[in-house]
């Protein structure tokens, strides 16, 4: 016997199964329940409450920038601190590398500001 | 089929059915109510589908929280003027077939809340009650008793002929006029095609 013969019979098995009930809910509806669609039927929204305005606006961005800078120095606080108390044992090579460091956020900062985000508009 | 017939044939183990009776029996015993309280009776009603009153007996224990996927409103507490519109809308948006309790003496009536401008004296007005509960508030047990008259009514109805359900007849609307919270009442006041107000009856 062809083995494929039984994957053929599985895959008409798999297909009838879902399709089957879909189709007798599809002829229950012709022959007995007709359908009903309206406008408070079909809304998206289903808290009673009649939805208002357009659900594609556009955001203020402005305060997720604020908090994006915010974040970024609040971290370089955490390293300033060590960095401070362990100052006098450190060697040139960590103070030119926390330099370099600050350095890379104050030109990010220098870089905002020169756009115009610490402005609030 | 021949009554007679069929008690013959139960008699002898066979059991015969109806596509009408079947379609009752698995909507019966399957009605999911909305999830949805207004005042104090929802407490009853929460407390009927917990373990000691057991609305899962009935097959109604699955409270859903979207009206598409409900088949009844238990209107439980007093509905206010202000929570009218969107108690008709929610109805509104439930498929076919649906039904409605109306719970507690608020719902039916506005209750001892009546005289107040804001209440709605009675949800009658505007969707069509199958079941009221007198109470204030109902116990679970008259919620449940609520429940099997529903399910009663569920069984009788007819899924072909002219005496068929009311939402098998594709000319009865699905959607009621939802009403707008006007300036000094709901506008319109009632829905004529489902509440009449009480003709008064005068001696001769």
């Amino acid at each position: 016997m062809d083995p494929y013969l039984f994957l053929t019979v599985f895959l008409v098995a798999a297909i009838a199964f879902p399709l089957a009930p879909l189709a007798l809910a599809r002829l229950w509806t012709l022959k007995f329940s007709p359908p009903k669609p309206g406008d408070e039927k079909n809304a998206t929204y289903e808290c009673g409450l009649e939805s208002k305005g357009d659900a594609l606006i556009q955001f203020k961005a402005q305060y997720y920038l604020y908090a994006i800078i915010f974040l970024i120095f609040d971290v370089e606080t955490i390293f300033l601190l060590p960095f401070a108390v362990a100052f006098t044992g450190l060697s040139a090579g960590a103070f030119i590398a926390m330099m370099v460091f600050l350095l890379l956020l104050v030109e990010g900062l220098a870089w905002a500001w020169m756009k115009g985000v610490l402005t609030w508009k | 089929m021949d009554e007679g017939l069929r008690n013959e044939l139960s008699k002898q183990g066979i059991f015969t059915t109806t596509l009408e009776e079947l379609n009752n029996w698995g909507r019966k015993n399957s009605v999911w109510p909305l999830q949805f309280g207004l005042a104090c009776c929802a407490i009853e009603m929460i407390a009927t589908t917990m373990s000691r009153y057991d609305l899962a007996r009935f097959g109604a224990e699955v409270f859903r929280p979207s009206p598409r996927q409900a088949d009844l409103m238990i209107v439980a507490g007093t509905v206010t003027k202000k929570m009218a519109p969107q108690v008709v809308r929610l109805f509104n948006q439930m498929p076919e077939p649906k039904y409605v309790i109306a719970m507690g003496a608020c719902a039916i009536s506005g209750g001892p809340f009546k005289q107040g401008y804001n209440v709605l004296k009675g949800i009658d007005r505007y969707i069509p009650v199958d079941v009221h509960i007198p109470g204030c508030p109902p116990r679970p047990e008259a919620l449940i008793h609520a429940f099997m008259t529903l399910q009663r009514k569920i069984d009788e109805q007819k899924l072909t002929g002219p005496n068929r359900a009311r939402y098998l007849d594709p000319d009865t609307p699905s959607e009621f006029p939802v009403p707008q919270f006007g300036e000094h009442d709901l506008v319109p006041t009632s829905n004529p095609g489902v509440w009449q107000p009480p003709a008064k009856a005068r001696p001769a």
